[in-house]
């Protein structure tokens, strides 16, 4: 399902003395099967363009088209239901969600909302929960007798089992050990490649969007500044150093690497092997010529 | 959502109103309270109005903002009004339709009654609008200083009242983002039948409670950890401090009850 914003401004709460214009003349791309990386500083207006993905913020200018659904700004927008069911997202804390008496009631209550039967949203949470890396005897548990990590985890299965076409991510790993944290952004982008699901991903970590993402968008005080593939994006570091963002450690290991060592490689590697073996190649070259 | 919301809200002004000690505006909500009961009449309703937009003026609060946040209320007014028009049994019957009679002094009282009500809505409002939470609580503390002397836990229950207007903006917050995720997750909060409607308050109630006990918990230990130990030899960085304006208001104020019980029938 593609995803597209056209020049998309969202003002909080207008007309009050607190109004205050979050996102500014965004336009954004979104074919379906796209893995999308955002990345900026804290409140540059990450979370309210995710909101936009499915319908929970009506921009206040401009247009965002999801599937072949059109929601525009000034007009009444009824029956977002099925939109919703298509988009999933995960917020960031995803676990101050948690409600229900059991971790299964709890999954369920997604599917069970937009029609699925009980037997077949059962059967989708025991799936969830094995994607999400737990087991199937916490299913019985209550969700707030977990710890915070595993809390997490059910939330994430509980939008994994409503089977949508697109899964949003707010920052899904904030907060978690650093192995956890792995864990679940490879399976999130193992669902990416089995399932062709379009992957929008809120996050703070350059190695994280340089590892996954196929496309990155970079927003500052609540504008796109720069859109691209992680290479094209990385290829300028000092662009994004001057916007007081990070780059991968790969990258900044190359920069050192090419101001100290008197070498020069051909582009910016995002990926270990990949600069060794360039390196490599470079110093080989370097002995024979 | 919940944006909308002004109870427990400060907007920050330059105003006359903003500038003044939050003692003297206490006083004067309080004595505003009591004196509005002098008014029966239209005369003296119409003072109590026209004190009230001045006041509204004053402290430069946009009257659309104001009708925006109060619209909620307005039904409230509304219901008041319906009820003393339908069951008020005094004066000449206006309207006769068999088992529903509307009678002169139910239109009446239900002007009355209703504006009453609404003024009252309007100078509160105004008094959380231009007073920061901590302003209150220091206000109302120093107020009430001298009930110490009778072992009422004054300093308790100022910060018992800080804390909670604190939390305010905090919990709409949180209801809105809790809101949010469950929409996303299916729930109708807005349409469909109204049973269906009551059972979505659950998925959004229960995450609010478990989060408020654990921030009363957590906010607990910060507090002992800094060493908080109750009101006693405690200093205050906050001064507060009368000014001409706050002893310009209360006569202003006396002037308006005194114009009130000479024009009252
Ligand atoms: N409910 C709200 N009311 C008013 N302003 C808001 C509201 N939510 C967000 N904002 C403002 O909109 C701007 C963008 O916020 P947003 O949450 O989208 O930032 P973000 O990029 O997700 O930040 P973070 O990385 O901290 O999550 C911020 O300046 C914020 O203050
Ligand atoms: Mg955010």
């Amino acid at each position: 399902m593609d995803i597209s914003l056209s020049h998309v401004d969202y003002r909080y709460q207008a007309n009050t003395p607190f109004e205050r214009l979050a996102i500014q003349d965004v336009s954004i791309e979104i074919p379906s099967g796209t893995y999308l990386a955002i990345i900026g500083h804290t409140g540059s207006g990450k979370s309210t363009v995710l909101q936009h993905l499915n319908a929970l913020l009506i921009p206040s200018e401009g247009t965002v088209t999801i599937g072949d659904r059109e929601i525009k700004a000034h007009q009444k927008n009824k029956d977002l239901r099925p939109v919703r069911q298509r988009v999933g997202i995960v917020f960031q804390f995803p676990e101050h969600q948690l409600f229900e008496e059991t971790v299964e009631k709890d999954i369920i209550f997604g599917p069970m909302n937009f029609g699925v039967s009980e037997a077949e949203a059962k059967k989708r949470a025991r799936i969830a929960l094995k994607q999400v890396g737990l087991t199937e005897e916490i299913l019985d548990k209550s969700p707030f007798d977990l710890s915070g990590g595993q809390m997490r985890r059910v939330a994430i299965a509980g939008v994994l089992a409503m089977d949508p076409d697109v899964i949003v991510l707010d920052e899904p790993t904030a907060g978690l050990d650093p192995r956890g944290r792995k864990e679940i952004m490879d399976m999130f982008y193992a669902l990416h490649n089995e399932r062709k699901l379009s992957t929008i991903l809120v996050t703070h970590s350059m190695e994280d969007a340089a590892r996954y993402a196929d496309q990155i968008v970079i927003m500052q005080q609540g504008k796109v500044v720069k859109k691209g593939s992680p290479e094209e994006i990385f290829s300028a570091p000092q662009d994004l150093m001057q916007m007081g963002l990070d780059v991968p450690e790969v990258v900044r290991f190359q920069l050192k690497l090419e101001e100290k060592g008197n070498i020069k490689l051909e582009k910016i590697f995002l990926s270990i092997e990949q600069l060794s073996a360039a390196v490599a190649e470079q110093l080989r070259r370097g002995v024979t010529s | 959502m919940m944006e909308k919301m002004i109870f427990g809200r400060y907007v920050p002004a330059d105003s006359m109103i903003h500038k003044m000690d939050p003692r003297s505006k206490l006083t004067i909500i309080f004595l505003f309270v009591c004196i509005i009961f002098i008014a029966n009449n239209w005369l003296t309703y119409t003072i109590i109005g026209v004190y009230t937009f001045l006041m509204i003026g004053l402290s430069r609060i946009p009257i659309r903002f104001l009708y925006g946040g109060l619209k909620p209320v307005l039904w409230l007014v509304a219901f008041t009004f319906l009820l003393q028009l339908f069951f008020t049994r005094e004066g000449t019957v206006v309207v006769d339709w068999g088992f529903v009679k509307i009678y002169a002094e139910g239109i009446k009282m239900g002007f009355y009654i209703s504006f009453r009500f609404f003024f009252l809505i309007l100078m509160t409002s105004l008094l959380t609008l231009t007073t920061t939470p901590i302003e209150i609580t220091d206000g109302l503390e120093s107020l009430l200083n001298p009930l110490k002397k009778l072992r009422f836990p004054v300093h308790e229950m100022a910060l018992m009242m800080s804390i909670s207007l604190r939390f305010i903006p905090t919990l709409m917050q949180e209801t809105d983002k809790i809101m949010k995720a469950q929409i996303a997750r299916g729930v109708e909060f807005a349409s469909g039948p109204l049973m269906e409607r009551i059972k979505a308050i659950i998925p959004l109630l229960i995450p609010l409670f478990v989060s408020s006990f654990k921030r009363a918990e957590e906010l607990a230990i910060a507090m002992e950890a800094r060493g908080y130990r109750g009101g006693e030899g405690r200093t205050k960085y906050r001064q507060l401090s009368w000014k001409t304006v706050d002893t310009l208001q209360l006569a202003f104020l006396a002037v308006v009850t005194i114009m009130l019980i000479y024009f009252r029938s």
